[in-house]
């Protein structure tokens, strides 16, 4: 066995074993940090492939960001997961049955798997010759993909959108700051001076 | 290349363009002080580029290496699509007032929805479809739960949430698969690789599980379960907006990717789409009867519904395609009247969906009751009304087709789910003496666009204004 096919082994072994403890987890910080396991060894796995681009963007944008972001909600909000787990529990014969047929109606299809025969032709090479892999990508993306990137930007701004509608309160009570206000303030107009007498007050 | 590309999606670029400068428009305008204008005023961008799509071009013309296909189905869906939307925007602004969710945002949602649902009937890769998919997705998503302080609008709109997330997981592990078939996404490769006898395993797979994503987004059995609840969470507005444009789309969308991709192997999924069918017929038609909350009660409706339009689409012809389309458009139409009748049900000024509340309408309202009698009938299908035209299409494309099965199958489904709207008339009519009445009070453009779709039920019987063509010219273009 090669060196490629046993890290192959290795990473995907552990991808599958990362996805597992994450769905059956006590603890959901545990199963936060499997899923940051399964994201890490898929990201070796797509070193592997050459895509070394695509590796990185998945540990910086998935273990730093989306991985973090979701053990703070976890650890921040008030959810009752033994509750969650118990209910879970009484679906968990049929959720099994199901996923079994599932996993055997995959491996079935597995098992007879061919592709047309064009698709190999069909199918673009995964790294070109003369350029860089992260070249490569930019040229697809932003060239050729150019409508689907923009459809991407747009669905991000109805996530923005979504956010704010579904979030935001304008309070009444909150005393904000109007700079404009401060600056054409007239001292004249606010501040008085008076001589008070000693001993005597206002 | 590039500028005859976007010439191609010009429509789409301005509604874009359109709704980020409402954006602006709305946050700097103030406090959702813009909301009113802005919703008549997308209304009408929305019939200004129905006219620009109708206007344009005759032939098919592809953008972007054939990621997106503008033919005569995408323009005929489109139309359907942005009217039905501009007239919902319409309908909305009174209920919003008096539930206080004048929010600037709920029109700027619809419209980049409609930008979604544009995509989608014009996709023609499975990249695009699904980019198209999810902006309209997640725009209604946000629209469905916009009543915050309401239980049961949160509810529906995480629930639809949650669901249609699962259901973009299916379609996407189909894509995936037909990717790995076929080696390429879009639905010429797809249908060159697939050849015209049966379809190889790999790609049957791909193909059912793209097919069940998109019968979740038509509400087809059995992917139906999230429908009754979203249906009556979210504001009426939303509710009459997802009984119309989405439902057009994703069934424009649902024949596209049957006949562009899958077209030579009509056979691997003609049985699937007709056994759908027949269920969500049936499902319809029986978990109906028992509703006392008539937005559910149109939730089962508009599945039943779904189940007649794919019968269309099950006869795999470009018959049964025009006679899709044609019952889209005839379904459209009466939905939006009966929405604006339940718009208008309001006690103590309060809006109200018990179906007991409509007891005796007709002495307290006779012509709002005549003509919510008219759409009853017309959704029900019985025999003098458009409704039933609508179902005869269907029927002689399944029967051109040999689905004899299934043309009796929906005639007595057809005779089940006519019970829960002839109940409503019986109840209108013959019912007993309301306790507390409903408020007559006017509001002039829900009673107008009821009547004129009231109007249409009647006078589409002798004429349909030219839609048969259209719609036939339509299918001819997507069937090549």
């Amino acid at each position: 066995m090669s060196f490629a096919s046993f890290a192959f082994y290795l990473f995907a072994l552990s991808t599958i074993i990362g996805g597992f403890f994450t769905v059956v987890g006590r603890n959901p910080v545990h199963s936060v940090l499997w899923l940051i396991l399964s994201f890490l060894s898929a990201a070796g796995l797509f070193v592997l492939l050459g895509a070394e681009f695509v590796a990185m963007l998945l540990v910086i944008v998935y273990v730093g960001a989306v991985a973090v972001l979701f053990l703070f909600v976890v650890m921040m909000l008030d959810v009752d997961f033994a509750e969650l787990k118990a209910e879970m529990a009484q679906y968990l014969p049929l959720a099994l049955f199901i996923g079994v047929v599932l996993l055997m109606q995959l491996g079935m299809a597995f098992g007879v798997w061919s592709a047309s025969e064009g698709a190999q032709a069909a199918r673009r090479s995964i790294t070109p010759d003369d350029v860089s892999n992260t070249a490569a990508l930019g040229l697809l993306l932003y060239d050729e993909y150019f409508l689907l990137f923009q459809l991407a930007g747009l669905i991000l701004l109805v996530a923005m959108i979504g956010a704010i509608v579904l979030t935001l309160r304008h309070r009444k009570d909150v005393k904000r700051q109007n700079v404009l206000e401060q600056m054409y303030r007239d001292p004249a107009k606010t501040l008085e001076l008076r001589n008070v007498k000693p001993g005597q007050g206002l | 290349m590039i500028q005859a590309d976007l010439n191609v999606i010009l429509p789409e670029i301005l509604l874009s363009l359109y709704a980020m400068f409402a954006l602006l428009g709305g946050v700097y305008g103030g406090k959702d002080r813009l909301s009113v204008p802005l919703i008549f005023a997308t209304a009408g961008v929305f019939v200004i580029l129905a006219f620009i799509v109708s206007g344009s071009s005759n032939g098919t013309q592809t953008a972007f290496g054939g990621m997106f296909i503008n033919d005569g189905f995408a323009r005929f869906s489109k139309v359907l699509i942005l009217v039905s939307a501009a007239v919902v925007l319409i309908i909305s602004p009174d209920y919003l007032r008096s539930r206080k969710l004048l929010h600037f945002e709920y029109p700027i949602l619809i419209a980049l929805s409609v930008v979604g649902m544009m995509m989608m009937v014009s996709s023609g890769d499975l990249m695009s479809l699904y980019m198209g998919l999810e902006l309209q997705s997640l725009c209604l998503y946000v629209v469905a739960s916009m009543r915050r302080d309401s239980l049961k609008s949160t509810e529906a709109g995480l629930k639809y949430f949650v669901l249609g997330a699962l259901a973009s997981g299916l379609l996407l592990y189909g894509a995936s698969l037909c990717y790995g078939y076929a080696g390429t996404t879009s639905f010429e490769g797809i249908i060159a690789a697939a050849g015209d006898d049966h379809a190889d395993v790999g790609l049957l797979i791909g193909l059912v599980m793209i097919l069940s994503g998109l019968a979740f987004k038509v509400s087809a059995v059995p992917f139906h379960m999230w429908t009754p609840d979203v249906y009556e969470g979210a504001p009426t507005p939303v509710t009459a907006f997802f009984a119309t444009a989405p439902k057009v789309a994703a069934m424009a969308l649902f024949a596209r990717v049957m006949h562009d991709a899958f077209g030579g192997i009509v056979g691997d999924w003609q049985q699937v789409v007709a056994l759908i069918s027949v269920l969500s017929m049936y499902l319809g038609a029986i978990a109906a009867i028992g509703q006392s909350n008539i937005k559910r009660l149109m939730a089962y409706s508009s599945i039943a519904h779904m189940g007649y339009a794919l019968m269309g689409l099950a006869s795999g012809t470009a018959y049964g395609v025009e006679a899709m389309l044609t019952y889209m458009t005839i379904y459209v139409t009466m939905n939006i009247g009966t929405f604006a009748f339940i718009l208008m049900m309001e006690r103590d000024g309060q809006p109200v969906t018990d179906i007991a509340s409509l007891s005796m309408l007709s002495r307290a309202a006779p012509g709002k009751a005549l003509a919510m009698l008219v759409l009853l009938f017309s959704l029900a299908g019985v025999p003098p009304s458009l409704g039933f035209f609508a179902k005869w299409g269907v029927w002689n494309a399944a029967l051109d087709a040999g689905l004899i099965w299934l043309v009796v199958a929906s005639a007595v489904a057809s005779g089940i789910g006519a019970y829960y709207y002839l109940r409503i008339v019986y109840l209108m009519y013959f019912g007993q003496e309301p306790q507390d009445a409903l408020d007559r009070r006017r509001a002039p453009i829900l009673g107008t666009v009821m009547s004129v779709s009231a109007l249409v039920m009647v006078v589409g019987v002798v004429s349909l204004f030219g839609i048969e063509g259209a719609a036939e010219a339509a299918a001819n273009t997507l069937l090549r």
